[in-house]
């Protein structure tokens, strides 16, 4: 059964790849969100049987053998990887179901299709993997499907540039994650989890090496996570069909780094160092992607940012060790993040393609079910009381304060910048009056029920999310439902909850609820009431001018990378290569053709000079042989 | 000795389809026919008795040369590259001009290219590695582009020069051997000075760095692949260019306890050129051209792979030269049918192909991701193997050889993007899609671009026991 | 031919040496300083015949008929050397109308 779940959405991959052109759309859709639903139902058995056993393995075949380095192809199924499989699953299967509506006018419907198949298959791959390099396959292969699908419309050379970003940005990762590989094999001698796992508790490591190592998986977790510094093609890769962006680059593919730190948890927390970093850099990039995500005025970039800072704040909670936590919020952040990116994706469909909320507003009464499903997931990011990302949010943020009352300062105001941003987002598009055409007010209409299906499906999610791990304050241990399945299962997880007073508990949680009541408050009153609208960028000053330019990091690495490489490229090529070393070849290779040029002078046809020269040889010869002696003849 | 013969009476019988149509057909024929053999050998074949002898008798006794051929595993893959090869060349590859003689040239080089693999004699090694360079110049210089002549004569002076370094170490090496004779196992023990050591090797390495290429000895490469007709440029990067590392792994390597201060120089060089020759593909703009930095970038990581000589990287250089090989056609193939339609290599005057020909570009996304060694495609396999066989040696070595994960990745989604995607121009108009032969040679490509990397572990098993028997003798 | 050896060996052999070596003399002259072609056929000939001559005196002063072998040899391959040089003097008057060496300076770089 479990080689299944893997192989369905490939065959569905060859289907649609193949048959698809020449099939209705409708049935390519279903064939394909059915490969991606039917390994839904199967993880969910998987998920019943793993009550009883911890893990379950599957060895395919022998894939690479040389030497001691031995990696079979096998799966594994624990109670993590099953977690994953579920999100990546459902969430997929509803994307899928979204997208057939979504899509249902492309010419190339049955290639998106076949695309979506085979990044659900790699996904799987990733998170199924009994080894490192497995799931190097599935990591690599879902940047290569993020590639396809940012670029789906090719035809649009800024939309591959992209696609050609996030691809290269992910192989920095990427590189990054295969020397952590090479090392991990150096230092345990295998690659597969349970060996390394059992070894590292017996074995002497070396000073530092760990950390190396540690942080060389944590630079593949940056590409893929989209961190600082390598975060820059994430909103870059919004050029992709609206569907992509909610299951690629919110739901499942960005968070593969937050697996892998959790799956390799037992190494990270014998390297301090690592960690600090890993702390550190995700609370930088919360605050940074959240302080540039304040001042976009396109719906889905504003989405993206929203999703580096939120991938921010889980890297943040892995730091300080709260694993059960950065899982929880991954997947309320699932849930939430689909739901906005697929309402999106509906208001951008009403809009006929406009993506600028400055040109959009008063939807509330137009798109009524895209509208109430668009106030849970808003609700739910700005961590609402009871709504699922408040519970998520709450386990972080009290981990961190456990850690650090600094850095849970920090972690606050960022959870209250992304507040104001979602909320700005939300007041702008559904409240005020109507400020695109007459033609898009016209064309304006509530997408169909498949697509408004799995937003109501999500919008449920993120309401009750949160019920999956409800405080230890508010149901008791029993109640921290998905920390005690964990802990079962995976070592390494607890929860920071115990170890609070209920009294701090209460006043974190009390600080969160207000900075979100009142985020709504000030919003309301500056988007709603004052219907103040968004400047021009050319009109911004100060800090806000950064902030629309994204505080001018893509020009950065453009100046300090792109444009270097590049110059240096055709400097390599034109002078060194051409002039220097091809130069130098050929003038040795002129070498024998300039002797020549003097020594031909020699034959001049004048015959008489050459019997001369004759005579000349032979006289020598006789003075050389019987005059000095020399021993010629 | 029929893999030698069958090639040879092959190039002779074109002699009678000088203009004929039916040389293809034919030549094709031949090689299929190899390919046959070489795949009935690869059953036949027992790692357990390492060698698999061909021929063997005396050719020239006064200097103690025999005639003798065989392989081990190592010998093996290279057979079926350069056999699995060449019906895809020929396949790929449609001479207007004396198809006959263009044919016969490419069996001839086959026979060449079987017996450099296949010798296991210093002198005949030499021969056939002479007799290899024949057949690439005429194709080149009879069949290639406008600056044709010059270019071939450079690329032939070139390597022939190296060659003679390498005949020279021949003799030095059987002047000290224990037979006085040039049977490579006796030349392998010859007994030598460390001195003597270090310029026998650096004799060798010229020849074989010439061949490969490696940075600084690339030069002739660009030019010549881009004035190559497309068949010849196949034939020099998939499989003649493997006779230098093959050389390495063969010739140099087991020399190698004397003279081992000198390889760290290179497989610097080696590492270097990678760096170089990729950073240089990204600002190219002419298709061909592109893909020769390419394969200097690509042969650089696996020179360093065979320069360390691990057996991590030694298993992975050779499938590596087997995938290399697959992809290089592929992508020389690619181009040449871009050319073919276009009648132009420029990125800047191609685009928007993949609207109208899906099924062409589908294939050649897949030999490209074969390339830029995406995993589950052949060339993850061994570049995986590689750079873990490098990372033995060195973290940095892996790091920096590394960087071609990414930059390969640059010039390559590059090409595919330009030429490919966008919107169409006027060159582009109306491209046709592949059928037929162009079908078939793709999708096979493409095929074995899947098959190798989802189970590469054939070509290791076939490679693990010589590369053993190679390590000890080092 | 006991009679003839005798004869000869009445002059001695420096007389001999001497000889041939002013003719092969004359004819280094007449190849370096004449430009007329056929001349310079002719003295090459002249340095043939004067070797010729020294071959065939030592042959007999020293009772070796391998030396007089060797003359025949060299009057068989003068006479085919002189026989197409003269046949190549002739086409060369043919096309030039004229022998002389100096003129004959058309087989350069």
């Amino acid at each position: 059964m479990i080689p299944w779940i893997l192989l369905l959405p490939l065959l569905g991959f060859v289907f649609s790849g193949l048959a698809g052109k020449y099939l209705p759309k409708a049935l390519t859709g279903t064939i394909a969100t059915g490969a991606v639903f039917i390994p839904f139902l199967l993880s969910l058995t998987l998920f019943g049987r793993l009550g009883q056993e911890p893990a379950m393995t599957v060895t395919l075949f022998d894939w690479l053998a040389v030497g001691d380095f031995h990696i079979p192809f096998s799966l594994l199924v624990d109670r993590l990887s099953v977690w994953m499989m579920l999100i990546i699953t459902g969430i997929g299967a509803l994307i899928h179901l979204y997208s057939i509506g979504y899509m249902h006018d492309d010419a190339r419907f049955h290639l998106f299709f076949a695309y979506l198949n085979l990044f659900v298959f790699f996904m799987l791959l990733l998170v199924m993997a009994d080894n490192y390099l497995i799931l190097f396959f599935g990591w690599e292969g879902v940047g290569l499907c993020s590639y396809f699908l940012i670029g789906f419309w090719n035809q649009n050379p800024e939309y591959g540039k992209a696609a050609r970003k996030a691809f290269i940005m992910n192989r920095i990762g990427d590189l990054g994650l295969l020397l952590g590989l090479f090392m991990l094999f150096q230092l345990f001698g295998s690659l597969t989890y349970s060996e390394i796992f059992s070894r590292l508790e017996t074995m002497r490591l070396a000073e530092g090496a760990l950390t190396v190592a540690t942080l060389l998986l944590f630079v593949g977790a940056m590409g893929k996570s989209a961190q600082i510094p390598l975060y820059t093609w994430l909103p870059d890769a919004m050029a992709g069909p609206t569907p992509v962006s909610a299951l690629i680059h919110a739901a499942t593919m960005v968070t593969a780094g937050i697996y892998l730190i959790v799956r390799s948890a037992a190494l990270f927390q014998l390297a301090p160092d690592t960690m600090e970093i890993i702390t550190y850099t995700g609370l930088a990039t919360s605050l940074f992607a959240a302080v540039i995500g304040l001042r976009q005025n396109d719906i889905k970039k504003v989405l993206a940012y929203s999703t580096v800072s939120q991938l921010g704040l889980m890297f943040l909670a892995l730091g300080v060790g709260a694993y059960g936590s950065a899982m929880f919020h991954l997947t309320t952040h699932a849930f939430f993040k689909a739901l906005l990116f697929l309402g999106a994706g509906s208001v951008i469909h009403a809009m006929g393609g406009e993506q600028d909320i400055r040109r959009m507003g008063g939807l509330k009464s137009r798109l009524p079910q895209t509208f109430w499903t668009f106030v849970v997931g808003t609700l739910a990011i700005i961590g609402f009381p009871l709504l699922s990302g408040f519970f998520s949010k709450d386990e972080i943020l009290a981990s961190v304060f456990l850690h650090s009352s600094v850095l849970w300062g920090l972690a606050l105001i960022s959870s209250a910048i992304t507040a104001f941003y979602m909320l700005r987002l939300f007041f702008l598009t559904f409240y005020g009056k109507f400020r695109g055409t007459d033609e898009q007010s016209a064309h304006l209409h509530e997408s169909p029920l498949m697509m408004t299906l799995p937003l109501m499906a999500l919008a449920v999610l993120s309401a009750a999310g949160g019920l999956i791990n409800l405080p230890e304050l508010f149901a008791g241990d029993s109640g921290q439902w998905l920390a005690n399945w964990y802990e079962g299962g995976v070592q390494e997880f607890q929860s920071a909850g115990h170890q609070l007073s209920h009294a701090v508990e209460w006043g974190l949680m009390g600080m969160a609820s207000f900075v979100a009541i009142a985020a709504i408050g000030i919003c309301y009153q500056i988007y709603v009431k004052k219907a103040d609208l968004p400047r021009e960028d050319v009109a911004l000053k100060g800090w806000n001018r950064w902030a629309a330019n994204k505080f001018y990091v893509d020009e950065l690495y453009d100046a300090i990378v792109v444009r270097p490489l590049e110059k240096g490229a055709s400097w390599l090529h034109g002078v060194i290569d051409r002039r220097l070393i091809d130069g130098f070849v050929n003038t040795v290779g002129a070498l024998p053709s300039r002797i020549s040029r003097f020594a031909r002078l020699l034959q001049n046809g004048n015959i008489a000079f050459y019997l001369f020269g004759m005579v000349l040889g032979i006289i020598l010869i006789l003075i050389l042989n019987f005059v000095m002696g020399t021993d010629l003849l | 000795m029929s893999l030698l013969l069958i090639p040879l009476l092959g190039a002779l019988l074109m002699l009678a389809f000088v203009r004929g149509e039916a040389a293809r057909p034919l030549s094709l024929l031949a090689a299929l026919a190899n390919l046959g053999l070489t795949i009935g050998y690869l059953f036949w074949y027992n790692p357990n008795n390492p060698y698999l002898m061909l021929a063997d008798f005396s050719w020239i006794p006064q200097a103690g040369i025999r005639f003798k051929l065989g392989v081990d595993g190592t010998g093996l893959a290279m057979l079926l590259l350069t056999n699995l090869l060449t019906p895809l060349i020929i396949g790929s590859t449609y001479s207007r001009k004396l198809p006959g003689v263009f044919y016969g040239l490419v069996l001839l080089m086959q026979a060449a290219l079987v017996g450099v693999f296949t010798a296991l004699d210093g002198i005949v090694f030499y021969v056939f590695w002479e007799l290899a360079l024949l057949p690439i110049y005429f194709i080149c210089a009879v069949w290639g582009g406008e600056d044709r002549v010059r270019i071939t004569l450079k690329f032939f002076i070139y390597t022939f020069i190296g060659s003679l370094f390498m005949l020279l170490g021949l003799i030095y090496l059987q002047q000290h051997a224990p037979g006085q004779t040039f049977d490579w196992a006796d030349l392998m023990k010859a007994d030598l000075t460390p001195g003597a050591s270090t310029w026998v090797t650096l004799a060798f390495f010229l020849a074989f760095a010439i061949k490969m290429p490696v940075f600084p000895f690339h030069t002739w490469q660009p030019d010549t692949y881009v004035n190559a007709p497309t068949g010849g440029a196949m034939l020099l990067s998939g499989i003649m260019l493997k006779m230098g590392i093959y050389g390495v792994i063969r010739w140099m390597l087991p020399l190698s306890d004397g003279a081992a201060q000198l390889y760290p120089t290179f497989i610097a060089l080696a590492i270097v050129g990678i760096v170089y020759a990729s950073v240089i593909a990204i600002r190219l703009q002419d298709i061909k051209r592109i893909i020769a930095y390419a394969s200097i970038a690509h042969v650089g990581l696996i020179a360093a792979g065979v320069f360390v000589g691990n057996e991590t990287a030694l298993q992975g250089a050779i499938l590596q030269m087997l995938n290399h090989g697959i992809n290089i056609v592929g992508l020389f193939f690619v181009s040449d049918i871009i050319e073919n339609r276009t009648k132009s290599r420029q990125l800047n005057e191609l685009g928007g192909i993949a609207k109208q020909a899906p099924v062409f570009a589908a294939l050649f996304m897949i030999i490209m991701l074969g390339t830029v060694a995406v995993p589950l495609t052949n060339g993850f396999a061994g570049e995986l193997l590689l750079l873990k066989g490098l990372y033995e040696y060195h973290i940095w070595a892996a790091a920096t050889a590394g960087l071609t994960l990414i930059l390969c990745a640059v010039y390559m989604l590059r090409i595919y993007q330009f030429a490919m995607f966008g919107p169409a121009k006027a060159l582009t108009e109306g491209f046709r899609d592949v059928r037929g032969s162009e079908l078939i040679v793709l999708g096979v490509i493409a095929a074995l671009v899947i098959v190798l990397g989802v189970y590469p572990q054939p070509v290791l098993d076939l490679t693990k026991a010589a590369t053993g028997l190679l390590l000890e003798m080092k | 031919m006991d009679n003839t050896i005798t004869v000869t060996q009445v002059i001695p052999i420096e007389m001999y040496v001497w000889l041939s070596a002013a003719l092969f003399a004359i004819g280094v002259t007449g190849v370096l300083l004449r430009r007329n072609a056929i001349v310079v056929l002719m003295c090459i000939e002249l340095m043939l015949n004067a070797v010729n001559l020294l071959l065939a005196a030592f042959s007999t002063y020293l009772s070796d008929a391998s030396g007089q072998i060797m003359v025949f040899f060299i009057m068989v391959v003068a006479a085919a050397e002189a026989s197409v040089g003269l046949a190549l003097l002739v086409m060369i008057y043919r096309n030039t109308k004229s022998v002389d060496i100096s003129f004959l300076n058309k087989l350069k770089w």
